[in-house]
């Protein structure tokens, strides 16, 4: 396979953009016309060949870019990537899980030799080459979890298991839709869910929280979560809330295919061997309404979805200000015609 | 003057059950303000609770401590703050032996702060006990400059450090012992609803 690496912003002139083989392959969150809460996990990976479900880590043409956004955040702002003590060996976990799975799925991108703890990893799309001592810090330039999360695309948390609870104890988090790791780090599961609407009363967390706690050495599950961002903008955190927040308030009529984006999180959870942590990759996929709406389906889709949702969510989720306006423009793709029953596009 | 009643706006705000005499258990126990009657309805309860206590008071001009300085604990310390305690709160969680028993009444940025220290030292969360009495002040962590201004009564308010317009966001964080309070006007900036005392 050959891919090609975009080279966009995704900050300041936000020049991030979509090929149209990457808008069809987007994780469209929605397989039917209305959204309402739910647990909707399913094993991980498999999928369609070329999905961003066939592999554990999907890298497609954003990886260069968005490693390079989240060097700048975490220049900007060095707590965004933090890990209590006991939180290491987590992080070599994390660190072998996804070395050795990008090794084995992209031959052509990643190279892992290990001999013994003897490891050399080579990452030809960033040009990093490291020999390092799998469970010795000091033969790394920062900690395990820092190392492998600024090479992967998506934000990571791992989640420490004791008391019958999921402690968010280490992460990577430099593309959130608006929650801070700083703030959260050390909550358990419905500590740092607090913030969420409705979900707790219809008893979601407690159903997502047993079926965690269930899961065995060597399982892993998706689950597809998705909100609204306007601008291709992956750092749309609490912290930077005042320099972005005027952003919101330029959508218009004519821009608004253009600029208004679907925020699309490809969540997935893995049971990690030695530390037993969970690990918590958030995959952000952006794509504006424009992009979604080459496919048939998904405006038609989206139309629906957005115009009829629960008045509490699109607050929750940040567009209830631009509704109207993303509505109208979405209307026009709704010929009323019934959609397929799941996320892919129409062949 | 009972337990403080909670808001019920902010769902994930803590709730202080009120102390409960754990007998003469090592102890240390940090009021402020009108705490001091929630250590002195302890007391009454069960004398033996001060055996082994060492009484921390910050008065912030409410008049108990000769009273609470009479109750007979091991150690009593009137401190002028909770800043200027803060050696000693440190000195005593420090060298606290297990099964030590901790107990604290008063402000929520008291307990908040106090408590936050104490978890980090390793003090089991079923080892703390609180009491919320006193002032409705809540403690507030700006998201955006992370300076914690104490006492907050009003709906928004200015950080102290930043001066940045914020409202509370339904989030409090343990480890921190604040909530989280985030700009009001980012999307509109200088456009800031009215200003709401805080009643419960």
């Amino acid at each position: 396979m050959t891919l090609q690496f975009n080279d966009e912003t995704f900050r300041g002139d936000y020049s991030y953009f979509n090929t149209e083989h990457a808008i069809k392959r987007l994780p469209f969150p929605f397989d039917r016309d209305e959204y309402v809460y739910s647990v909707n996990i399913e094993a991980h990976p498999g999928g369609p060949k070329g999905s961003p479900f066939e592999f554990r880590f999907d890298v497609d043409e954003h990886y260069v870019s968005e490693m390079k956004d989240r060097a700048i955040t975490l220049d900007d702002d060095p707590l965004r990537c933090q890990s209590l003590p006991h939180m290491e060996l987590a992080g070599w976990d994390l660190l072998e899980i996804i070395m050795v799975s990008k090794a084995e799925d992209y031959t052509d991108l990643f190279t892992l030799h290990r001999d013994g703890n003897r490891w050399h990893w080579i990452n030809r799309p960033l040009g990093i080459e490291q020999r390092f001592t799998f469970l010795d810090p000091t033969t790394l330039p920062c900690g395990p979890m820092e190392y492998i999360t600024r090479q992967t695309q998506g934000d990571f948390a791992l989640l420490h298991e004791r008391d019958g609870n999921l402690w968010m104890d280490a992460g990577m988090v430099t593309s959130q839709a608006d929650w801070s790791l700083d703030f959260d780090i050390g909550m358990n599961f419905f500590e740092w869910h607090a913030p969420v609407p409705k979900a707790k009363q219809m008893g979601v967390f407690d159903k997502a929280l047993k079926f965690l706690l269930a899961m065995q050495q060597g399982q892993s599950y998706r689950r597809l979560n998705w909100t609204m961002t306007v601008n291709p903008r992956l750092d749309t955190s609490p912290e930077n809330y005042h320099k972005w927040g005027p952003e919101k308030r330029t959508i218009t009529p004519e821009n608004v295919g253009r600029k208004q984006h679907l925020r699309i999180e490809l969540q997935s959870f893995w049971r990690l061997p030695r530390s037993n942590a969970i690990a918590f990759p958030i995959r952000c996929y952006l794509a504006c309404l424009e992009d979604i709406c080459t496919q048939p389906k998904w405006g038609r889709r989206l139309h629906r979805v957005l115009r009829d949702i629960d008045p509490t969510l699109a607050e929750y989720k940040g567009f209830a200000v631009n509704q109207d306006m993303i509505v109208n423009y979405l209307s026009q793709f709704d010929d009323g015609a019934p959609t397929s029953p799941g996320i892919f596009p129409d062949a | 003057m009972p337990n403080t009643s909670f808001s019920p706006s902010i769902e994930s705000r803590p709730t202080y059950a009120g102390l409960v005499p754990q007998g003469s258990a090592p102890s240390i126990m940090i009021a402020d303000a009108e705490g001091a009657e929630a250590i002195m309805d302890l007391a009454e309860r069960d004398a033996a609770v001060l055996d082994q206590a060492h009484l921390i008071y910050i008065p912030k001009g409410a008049k108990f401590g000769s009273k609470l300085a009479e109750l007979g604990a091991k150690g009593y310390h009137e401190e002028a703050s909770l800043d200027a305690a803060m050696a000693l709160i440190n000195r005593l969680l420090g060298s606290a032996h297990m099964g030590t028993q901790l107990y604290l009444a008063g402000s929520e940025g008291m307990m908040g702060r106090v408590s936050a220290l104490a978890l980090s030292l390793g003090l089991p969360l079923d080892a703390i006990q609180m009491e919320h009495r006193g002032s409705i002040g809540r403690p507030m962590q700006c998201v955006h400059c992370k300076g914690v201004t104490q006492d907050v009564t009003t709906d928004p308010f200015t950080c102290s450090h930043c001066g940045l317009t914020l409202f509370v966001r339904d989030h409090f964080s343990r480890r921190l012992g604040v909530f989280q309070a985030v700009c009001v006007d980012a999307e509109t900036p200088g456009v800031v609803p009215e200003i709401q005392e805080i009643t419960a």
